[in-house]
């Protein structure tokens, strides 16, 4: 195989054509003088057509290009929390140190530590069935995350010899009766779904933190989610709120042709923040990938399938885990940008005519499984769409909103207003509520449900009568439909909003959430019998007790103080009644 | 190998030509072509291999025929880079354009630029004051920002880059800034303008030209801000510069990208421009930022004008993805007569939250940042109800934010161009001035304790 010798025979940008060799298609090659990395995505008589990871100015028709035989792949063992990743699973540090602050080009790293130790645990002993994907021994990654390593898929048999100690990540630490060998590290073609038993209807939600998402389109684990918007409506910002407080045991953050100082925001920000479940910086159960959209776009096309690879590797553990990928309308503007170069038949758009299976096949690899041994895992994913001037009319808004149960529709005009997260209550929706709501009623509270559907009823009430409003006033409305709006507005204002750069604020809990909910019933219960009592609709909007419930939100500690504030809201509301 | 000179060109396309049958040519490879009379242009190749050479003209293929001669240079384009560079005006291929001598190169800089390693990345924090209200209030930049103007044909973006260029600076800080200014397809009045400009403050010692004019090659376009930005990089990460990046117009260089992928055939993506003009903006704009261990920065301003006014356009829509917020320059406030006629409800920093606040700007940046945008947001809304339904139909609080719109127009938006406000007494202080004609219960963003510290008229607070 490898006597073939390749030549460059054409070369036009990422995508370089190569004659001689009789490759695999998706086999990984080297190509031109410098060894440059590229995958085979076409084979064309005796044309083998590779699109390039690395920039390709300079590279002449004539150098070699030489077959490796491997698919593109990732490592995957200990080590990879922490780090970051570029979109071939290159670890970022690794780059500097060898290249410096600017990413030039031949430079080969592998994606984990080989040489580095660690503290190896076994949990199973010789004379033991092992199983492809069972677990045979532990290693503490991070301080709060368990590596398991496990049986790679395609091994099984009895146990022969098992060590404990301190082990690098290549070294045999298990061997079988048939003498195959097993180490930590195992690796995975990206492009293969990793496999599993079965798959399960997600039943436990993903709980964000976010008050519009959790209580009114929430997710579930194992669930997927899409995120359009135009510029600057919040998507990162979202996603970034994902990846901060959705209590997912791990997060796998892919920066797919976005800003790079997003991506140093993250690696500033998050060996600093707590997470909420486990008091420790929430660095310790990421990983991310940073393919800018300055760097080559052939590994932007790949930062996805390298993110979600390594998203099931950990789900294989029997983790829950969440992948965000911001944004997906990069990644379908990388295979737009190969195809042209392919010359193929475009489809919508300029976009390839496999676009929407391909965005299909990466959500489908989400999902809560049954892993091979046994264990329940899961991988939600979520993706941001970038629709070109905010239509989602286009194919790659359309093509995910075909696939994914939950759409989290980011508005222009709410972002300009300053309302944050600028998420539409109206366009908005997930198809969860049915599948979770025996969860709410088990650990929140048995009339969750309820409240949510009261909740989105006003909401939609509210829109029906602004359109009247629009016309003749407010003034002109019965005075109960009047506070109608007024507990609307408290509903988008206290409840709705959310300030991701509050320290209290950027994060609620589920319990607090449906506490906040019901105090804005209470207080159109309380404001209708007042208000049938005689009161006047400003003195019942104006009660102090009201505004401090509503500030209350910005302080620590409110989740003891709500109780509270609501009980003086009542009587005070009440007392308004007596007043007149 | 520099040396042949090959006579086999088949078609000539737009920009383009197409040769057969050349020694192996590399991808991006500058190229020069020697016509019939003895004059050379210049251009790069685009596609390459064993049978046929595609090469993009710069100065565009006319008298182009199958005599004209075709010489590979053996290399990528390079800029020669030094501190020479600063106060020197060169074209839009990189030649001298003020008659001085060529430049002494200490190094010679591939233009394509190399993407930033986003761990390597420092995050910028470090306000610059640009001594205009509404950006330094609403849509404060920091050092390393990119953050483009989105204008439209006839408005007065220049003069409000070129206040920029003059006034930017750090607070407690006397780094200054070196200017690279690039021009994409300007016209000659346009460019003597901020000549003139720089001349007269006296900044163009302080700065860069790359000039590429309205009559200009086309095709040249596409090199002239990557010839920019090898120079502000050079500046910046090899001798600690500050770099004040301005470019303009950004619509003109989208225009030339688009030429040439209609001059390939390829298959276009909205409104004709090429599918990857995404990835190609970014690859200018997002080599603007701070990295680890170096001291200097790159600060980019492109300036771009909207077809049709229209932000859904292209153009600005692509650049919003990549950019770090916008600042919209609003027709409607340029015809009332103010100037600098931005509209800050559209206009957005990104990075402003880490760039202001105690230590940095003042404790009530933030708060006065948040009020001043609702209460114009609002007044301005009720401008549209009052036609309808007329003043006499708003209550007391509608009727103060009605008010405050003007003067917010009127007094805080406008100021004379040469205008240099400092973040306190200039821009925050004024901004309480201004909203002390709003009654205090209605100014719901502000803290109590900045009220109480920064009002300035609190016996009228108190009283009600
Ligand atoms: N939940 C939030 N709380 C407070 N501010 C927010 C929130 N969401 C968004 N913002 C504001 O909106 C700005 C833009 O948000 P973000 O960067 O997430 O937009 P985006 O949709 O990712 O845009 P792009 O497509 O250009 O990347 C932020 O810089 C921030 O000022
Ligand atoms: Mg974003």
């Amino acid at each position: 195989m490898n006597k073939e010798n390749g030549v460059i025979y054409r070369i036009s940008g990422p995508v370089v054509t190569a004659t001689g060799i009789t490759p695999r298609m998706y086999e990984v090659v080297r190509v031109g003088n410098e060894g440059l990395m590229g995958e085979v995505i076409e084979l064309h008589g005796d044309q083998s057509v590779i699109q390039v990871y690395e920039e390709t100015s300079g590279i002449k028709p004539g150098e070699p290009v030489i077959r490796t035989g491997q698919t593109l792949s990732v490592q995957l063992g200990p080590g990879l929390l922490t780090q970051i990743y570029d979109g071939i699973q290159r670890p970022l540090p690794k780059l500097e140190e060898t290249m410096g602050v600017f990413i030039t080009r031949g430079v080969d790293a592998d994606g984990l530590d080989l040489e580095k130790e660690w503290e190896f645990a076994p949990t199973v002993k010789k004379g033991d069935e092992v199983v492809p994907g069972q677990v045979i021994g532990t290693v503490q990654e991070t301080e709060t995350i368990e590596h398991r390593v496990m049986v790679p898929p395609g091994k099984e048999g009895t146990v022969k010899s098992i060590e404990s100690g301190s082990f690098n990540i290549t070294q045999t630490i298990c061997k079988l009766e048939d003498d195959s060998e097993i180490a930590m590290m195992q690796e995975w073609p990206v492009r293969h779904p990793r496999p599993f038993r079965q798959k399960y209807a997600p039943d436990v939600p993903l709980i964000t933190g976010q008050r519009i998402l959790d209580f009114l389109f929430p997710l579930a684990k194992g669930g997927t989610a899409g995120i359009p918007g135009p510029f600057g409506s919040g998507k990162t910002v979202t996603q970034q709120q994902l990846a901060k407080w959705s209590d997912a045991q791990i997060v796998v953050y892919i920066g797919c042709g976005e800003r790079g100082n997003e991506m140093t925001e993250v690696l500033d920000e998050f060996p600093h923040l707590i997470d909420p479940n486990t008091n420790k910086p929430l660095m310790n159960r990421t990983v991310m990938i940073a393919n800018t959209s300055n760097m080559p776009v052939a590994a932007r096309e790949a930062s996805v399938y390298t993110g979600v690879t390594i998203a099931e590797y950990f789900r294989d553990m029997g983790y829950n885990v969440a992948l965000m990928a911001d944004s997906t309308s990069r990644w379908a503007e990388a295979m737009r940008e190969i195809s042209s170069r392919l010359e193929e038949m475009p489809g919508e758009e300029g976009y390839p005519a496999y676009l929407s299976s391909r965005l299909a096949e990466f959500y489908e690899r989400a999902g809560r499984v049954e892993t091979l041994s046994g264990e329940d895992g899961s991988v939600s994913v979520i993706g941001a769409v970038s629709p070109p001037g905010g239509d989602i009319s286009e194919p790659v808004s359309q093509g995910t909103l075909r696939i994914v149960k939950v759409f989290w529709g980011l508005d222009a005009g709410l972002a300009r207003q300053r309302h944050f997260p600028a998420i539409s209550w109206l366009s908005s929706y997930s198809l969860y509520p049915q599948a979770l709501d025996q969860w709410y009623r088990d650990n929140i509270a048995n009339d969750f449900p309820e409240v949510r559907t009261e909740i989105s009823t006003l909401l939609q009430v509210e829109a029906e009568l602004q359109e009247i409003v629009q016309l003749v006033g407010s003034d002109a409305l019965p005075i109960d439909q009047q506070l109608t709006l007024e507990v609307a507005r408290m509903i988008r204002e206290f409840f709705l909003q959310q300030n991701a750069f509050h320290d209290v604020d950027t994060f609620s809990d589920l319990k607090l959430q449906y506490e906040m909910a019901r105090a804005i019933l209470r207080f159109q219960e309380e404001g209708k019998k007042a208000i049938a009592g005689g009161a006047q609709l400003e003195e019942v909007v104006n009660v102090p007790a009201r505004t401090d419930l509503m500030r209350g939100r910005f302080e620590k500690g409110y989740d003891d103080r709500i109780d509270g504030l609501v009980s003086d809201m009542e009587k005070q509301i009440a007392a308004s009644m007596e007043d007149n | 190998m520099s040396g042949k000179e090959y006579r086999t060109i088949t078609d000539v396309k737009g920009p383009l030509v197409f040769l057969n049958k050349t020694e192996p040519v590399s991808y991006n490879e500058i190229v020069q072509l020697r016509l019939s009379d003895g004059s050379i242009k210049n251009g790069q190749v685009l596609d390459t291999s064993d049978d046929q050479v595609i090469v993009q003209v710069f100065e565009g293929t006319a008298s182009v025929d199958r005599q004209t001669g075709v010489k590979f240079l053996g290399d990528v384009f390079k800029l020669p880079v030094s501190k020479g560079l600063i106060g020197r005006i060169l074209d839009g291929a990189g030649r001298p354009r003020d008659g001085g001598p060529e430049i002494v190169a200490d190094d010679m800089a591939d233009i394509i630029g190399a993407a930033i390693n986003p761990y390597s990345r420092q995050s910028p924090e470090a306000f610059i004051q640009t001594g205009i209200s509404a950006i330094d209030a609403c849509t404060s930049l920091v050092r390393g920002q990119k953050l483009p103007i989105f204008s439209a044909s006839g408005l007065p973006h220049n003069d409000i880059a070129l206040q920029i260029a003059r006034q930017a600076k750090l607070v407690d800080s006397d780094d200054d800034f070196v200017v690279v200014f690039c021009a994409m397809g300007i016209t000659a009045e346009e460019y003597n303008f901020f000549v003139h400009d720089l001349e007269r403050t006296g900044a163009l010692e302080n700065a860069a030209l790359f000039v590429n004019l309205a009559d200009d090659p086309a095709v040249e376009r596409l090199i002239t801000p990557r010839l920019a930005l090898t120079a502000a990089e050079y500046l910046a990460f090899e001798h600690d510069y500050h770099v004040l990046v301005i470019y303009t117009d950004m619509t003109n260089y989208c225009e030339s990208l688009r030429q040439i992928g209609a001059a390939r055939e390829e298959v276009p993506g909205r409104r004709g421009y090429p599918g990857y003009m995404y990835t190609d903006l970014a690859m200018l704009y997002e080599r603007a930022g701070l990295v680890k261990g170096k001291k200097g920065s790159i600060t980019q301003f492109p300036i771009l004008t909207m077809p049709g006014d229209d932000i859904t356009h292209p153009i600005p829509d692509l650049s919003g993805y990549i950019t770090e917020g916008q600042i919209v320059i609003s027709r409607e406030l340029h015809q009332k007569g103010i100037y600098p006629p931005i509209n800050v409800l559209p206009s957005l920093s990104r990075l402003m939250n880490a760039g202001i606040g105690p230590g940095k700007t003042r404790e009530d940046h933030k708060s006065v940042s948040d009020q001043l945008y609702a209460a114009y947001a609002q007044g301005k809304e009720l401008r549209g109800l009052v036609a309808i339904v007329g003043e006499d139909a708003l209550n007391e609080r509608d009727l103060q934010l009605l008010k405050f719109a003007d003067i917010f127009e009127d007094q805080f938006l406008r100021q004379s161009r040469d205008e240099d406000r400092s973040i306190d007494e200039g821009t925050l202080d004024l901004a309480w001035s201004l909203l002390s004609n709003i009654d205090t219960r209605f100014l719901v963003r502000l803290d109590q304790k900045w009220i109480d510290k920064y009002h300035p008229d609190e016996s009228k607070g108190e009283e009600e």
